[in-house]
């Protein structure tokens, strides 16, 4: 092996170690997202309970859900205003936005791995692909 | 029925459409649908957001699974993405213009076409070496996972680039104008055109559907589609599913992977067809 090829292999593995230890991470951070927002949507809805005991027992509850009504939380600052109340439905929300999220921020540490990996063709591949993510969650807002 | 009930019985069928949606690298709206809309009487919007965050929660549970073990090929889904998106966008701007009720005649035919091709192939393996590509040569498409199954390092090479690119957008604007059977179309494109073993297919499409359904979740969550109390149980059980379902991928033939996608993919496809022809 002359010496630019052994410098180049070691190189690669260099590479290969660092998507190695990038993958790993990624996988830790979805991980996480997801124990925490399964963790939210569960305990909210035990709030749920504990604060409205009827919700055993009552069948007229449920009926709620079989028709469109107004009261369902639909802006981060409802949920926040829920939130500081302590509300079940406010954390169960929580956690399903947290759930929504985690594919985005994936997309978005991936343009950081790839910039870690020195792939400058992928960041850039990645980049248009979070930016066109944006740019849906902007145009469905105007509809 | 009271909310526990309803919350206990959803949670159950949501474990086994998060099972069956993670290894087939479906969503599995197709089973929650039916069954909220149906059996439960929820009105379909909330149904419809249900399963949106139904998506999300089967593609980020078996996420770390999937990553962890080199099953979804990250270059091959970030390049596609680029076609769904695309399409995706498109389809939202023809929405409206076009005769959704001919859409699921022709794609119900092309996804019963599509299962059929899958099933006379269900004993290849995939891994033609010998195609030349150079699209995916120059993109580092090929790339190689851990089979469990047959303890073996699978290398494989990835094919026709440029076709997969042309179907990812097709099942972008699909899935931008029904809302639905972009896994169905997604998994077929990469298992019968380019060429990746179907355990790579479903993984990568696993991924790319979260991406996806995470662009319009947003809107959905604006317009107040996702109830609280119907997403709860559905979300909590595809999770648990997902999760139970990363474990087992590895592990499963894949001749087994491939016939039960191809059944799910007649169901799919009968029931698009059904729509279309009610009108």
């Amino acid at each position: 092996m002359t010496k630019t090829q052994a410098l180049e292999s070691s190189a690669e593995l260099e590479i290969e170690e660092r998507v190695r230890k990038v993958e790993l991470l990624i996988s830790n951070l979805l991980r996480l997202g997801v124990i925490l927002s399964l963790t939210l949507i569960v305990f909210g809805t035990v709030v749920t309970f504990v604060q409205h005991p009827e919700y055993l027992s009552e069948r007229s509850f449920f009926g709620r859900s079989s028709a469109p009504r107004g009261a369902i939380l639909n802006s981060l600052s409802d949920v926040g205003a829920g939130l500081r109340a302590f509300k079940g439905d406010a954390i169960v929300t929580l956690g399903i936005l947290l759930l929504i999220a985690t594919p985005v921020i994936r997309v978005g540490v991936s343009i950081f791995a790839f910039i870690y990996q020195r792939d400058r063709l992928y960041t850039l591949i990645t980049a248009i692909v979070f930016c066109l993510l944006l740019l849906s969650f902007v145009l469905g807002k105007v509809e | 029925m009271t909310l526990l009930q309803f919350d206990l019985s959803v949670l159950s069928i949501s474990v086994l459409a998060g099972l069956l949606g993670s290894l087939l690298g479906l969503g599995g709206g197709i089973i929650i649908i039916p069954f909220l809309t149906l059996l439960f009487k929820i009105d379909i919007r909330y149904a419809i957001g249900a399963s949106i965050v139904s998506v999300i929660a089967t593609s980020s549970g078996a996420a770390a699974a999937y990553v962890k073990e080199r099953m979804t090929n990250l270059r091959v889904a970030m390049v596609l993405e680029l076609a769904t998106s695309a399409g995706a966008l498109t389809g939202a701007y023809l929405a409206g213009h076009l005769s959704v009720r001919w859409l699921y005649i022709i794609f119900g035919i092309v996804m019963g076409y599509s299962a059929l091709i899958m099933f006379r192939k269900r004993h290849e393996s995939a891994t033609d070496i010998s195609v030349s590509a150079p699209w995916a040569d120059y993109l580092r498409l090929h790339s190689s996972y851990y089979d469990e199954a047959s303890g073996e390092e699978i290398i494989y090479r990835v094919a026709r680039t440029r076709v997969g690119l042309g179907l990812m957008y097709i099942a972008g604007v699909v899935s931008g104008l029904l809302g639905i059977g972009s896994g169905a179309l997604k998994v077929p494109a990469m298992d019968l055109a380019m060429r990746l073993p179907i355990k790579v297919s479903t993984a990568t499409s696993n991924f790319m559907i979260g991406v996806t359904a995470a662009a319009s979740a947003g809107v959905y969550f604006a317009r107040g589609d996702i109830d609280p109390f119907v997403a709860a149980p559905v979300a909590t059980g595809v999770l648990i599913g997902a999760i139970l379902g990363s474990r087992l991928l590895g592990r499963l033939q894949s001749t087994t992977i491939r016939f039960v996608f191809v059944v799910v993919l007649l169901w799919v496809s009968g029931q698009m067809l059904l729509k279309g022809l009610r009108g």
